[in-house]
């Protein structure tokens, strides 16, 4: 092992990169969790979504990163609308784990049929010419890009648990959460509410793809990889806490990159390794509520 | 309605059935194994014994995760990692060790057992979607293990694994003599799996499943009974990848990998969870369509995912489940 200072720093600043897409797509599950009781297990898809969607726009319609950035989560949202509608919404009286196996058949389903159209290859998506280039922090040369990444996504991150945490709609979606019969007892539309958590769940999942494009190669597996690893940061961090599953997602991003730079070897696997050791010492995660 | 009352329409007298039936089947389900019996007997004449074969391990494997889903009410996601593991171990032992037949299916069922005490611990630790979101993340390491350790030869498997022969007696390089004996080793599992159900422990497994709060109340030990059912279920999915990593003389990183844990959540979604012969329904389905489906490369990913979401939505209770509710028995 070679304990190269700078290589660490660069490391972990890269890990970063990858922590904010774990909390992007660790939000937008337990968001949905929260409110549908619903484990999304085609998130990783919807993120690959956001992605094949960017290159479409793009190779079809001449349509460049920032519109790709507006345009794509309204079409992942669109999209997540009817799914809600059509398949989610008639498993809701049933046991939870009906929902898990639906969302992972339609993962396949739509792996499945991306798969059918591209081919199994990555396919190019080039960074937008505004953020081309690197700055120098001293240690390393950090891609303008990346570091647009790690921004927007704290940003994004932040300003959901804003609306969550301090809007008067916030408050309606966390009473939901609570008590939805009493909420729907207000003359709240509580099954409306439900589609456009899920649509608003997914199109993060969404937007994530198309930060994700440049930099990841946009192939159809990149959304089965990535959300087994969410899975994991979300049971560390306990899906009690918005800004809990924030905090875990950049933290174990972080501590990736370290392992990345010190061990190597262990760095596909340190996260599975922090998931037994909190569910040994604190098994409802670092900030869940208890059962 | 949930899962749980779903399994209480199966009927309560389990004891009073096995009494009166042979090998401890009920009726209709003692005609079930008869008729599962004569399709091993006829089917290597119609079909290639290779292909029936991966199908019979792909059964067992199913029982056992269906034990788990089907009787304790705990869904894993990932018994890839027993099947994979156990199919790594046999035969890296066969072929690196000089292990026979017998003592590499051996290795292999106790490594299931062995991964399976170590998930267990840490994953019933939470219930419902945790449980499957922890282990799936464990198979998951497992997985990513096995891609960076030399033992397991990276992309290309452990290959050339000897067959050898059962006692020192029956050569299995043999299809045919290694055909007669996974058909037997399947038919024996299917009565097991019943005995197992019916038995005294079953009973509590289910007891668990319908309702873990009373259990408690009674004095058993819940976790106990969730960990030891785990265990079991990881041993005899160890076992089936052990005997499918003899019969194909390889064992690969695909064994490990999500997709093995997903087909047997298919394959028991399809037969019918908590039914005894829905693993054999659901894994003829399931591999018919994979066989068939193979030229067409992604496809088969399409139509599984299609055939998920059709089955949760319209036949929930799998095959063999609406075929239970319809005639009112238990298969």
């Amino acid at each position: 092992m070679d304990f190269n200072l700078n290589l660490i720093l660069g490391q972990m600043v890269l890990g970063l990169v990858n922590g904010a897409f774990y909390a992007i797509l660790s939000l937008g599950l337990s968001i949905i969790f929260g409110l549908l009781g619903v484990i999304n297990f085609a998130h990783g898809v919807f993120f690959m979504l956001g992605a094949f969607a960017a290159y479409m726009l793009s190779e079809v319609f001449g349509i460049g990163y920032w519109p790709a950035l507006i345009l794509v989560p309204l079409m992942i949202g669109a999209l997540g609308v009817v799914v809600e509608v059509t398949l989610i919404r008639s498993l809701y009286k049933l046991d939870h784990l009906y929902g898990l196996l639906l969302t992972l058949g339609l993962a396949f389903a739509i792996e499945g049929l991306i798969r059918i159209v591209f081919g199994p290859q990555g396919l190019p998506y080039s960074i937008p010419d505004s953020l081309r280039g690197a700055i120098n922090l001293g240690f390393m040369f950090l891609p303008y890009y990346r570091a647009w990444v790690v921004i927007a996504g704290i940003i994004l991150c932040l300003s959901v648990w804003l609306v969550i945490e301090r809007t008067p709609l916030g408050a309606k979606l966390r009473a939901a959460t609570d008590n939805p019969q009493m909420v729907q007892a207000f003359g709240i539309n509580v099954p409306v509410m439900l589609t456009l958590t899920y649509a608003a769940g997914v199109a993060l999942a969404g937007i994530g793809g198309v930060m994700a494009a440049p930099i990841m190669s946009v192939d159809p597996a990149m959304g089965t990889n990535i959300v087994i690893v969410v899975f994991a940061v979300v049971v560390i961090g306990g899906m009690g806490s918005i800004f809990g599953s924030i905090l875990t997602g950049l933290a174990l991003g972080l501590l990736e990159g370290f392992t990345k730079a010190v061990f190597a070897e262990a760095s596909s696997t340190v996260i599975f390794v922090v998931m037994v050791i909190v569910l040994i010492a604190r098994p409802r995660g670092l900030f869940g509520k208890m059962a | 309605m949930t899962l749980a009352d779903m399994k209480q329409m199966t009927p309560s007298h389990p004891m009073a059935e096995t009494a009166l039936h042979p090998l401890g089947f009920s009726r209709a389900r003692f005609i079930l194994f008869v008729v599962t019996a004569l399709a091993v007997v006829i089917a290597p004449f119609v079909l290639y014994p290779i292909f029936l074969m991966k199908i019979y391990c792909f059964i067992i494997f199913a029982v056992a995760y269906n034990l788990l889903l089907g009787y304790t009410g705990l869904m894993s996601f990932g018994h890839a990692a027993f099947w994979g593991m156990g199919a790594y171990l046999t035969a890296y032992s066969a072929a690196n060790w000089g292990f026979g037949f017998e003592a590499a299916l051996l290795t292999g069922t106790v490594t299931g057992a062995a991964l399976g005490l170590i998930f267990g611990l840490v994953a019933i630790r939470r219930t419902g979607l945790y449980f499957a979101m922890i282990t799936l993340a464990l198979a998951q390491m497992v997985y990513f293990i096995c891609l960076q350790s030399p033992f397991t030869g990276g992309e290309d498997g452990v290959q050339g694994v000897p067959r050898g022969s059962l006692l020192g007696l029956v050569d299995l390089n043999n299809d045919w003599n290694l055909y007669w004996l996974v058909g037997t080793i399947l038919l024996g599992t299917i009565i097991l799996s019943n005995r197992v159900v019916h038995s005294p422990f079953g009973q509590v497994l289910r007891a668990i499943r319908n309702n873990p709060a009373r259990a408690k109340s009674l004095g058993y030990n819940v976790d106990r009974y969730k960990l030891c059912a785990f265990v079991m279920s990881a041993a005899l999915a160890g076992f089936a990848g052990g005997l499918k990593a003899i019969i194909f003389q390889i064992a690969t990183l695909t064994d490990v990998s999500t997709v093995a844990s997903t087909e047997a959540v298919l394959i028991t979604l399809v037969g019918g969870i908590g039914t005894i012969f829905g693993p054999a329904v659901g894994s003829i389905i399931v591999l018919s369509l994979e066989h068939y489906l193979a030229p067409f490369g992604p496809w088969v990913m399409f139509t599984q995912g299609v055939v998920f979401v059709f089955f949760v939505l319209v036949f929930r209770k799998g095959l063999l489940g609406e075929f239970q509710s319809y005639f009112k028995t238990s298969l």
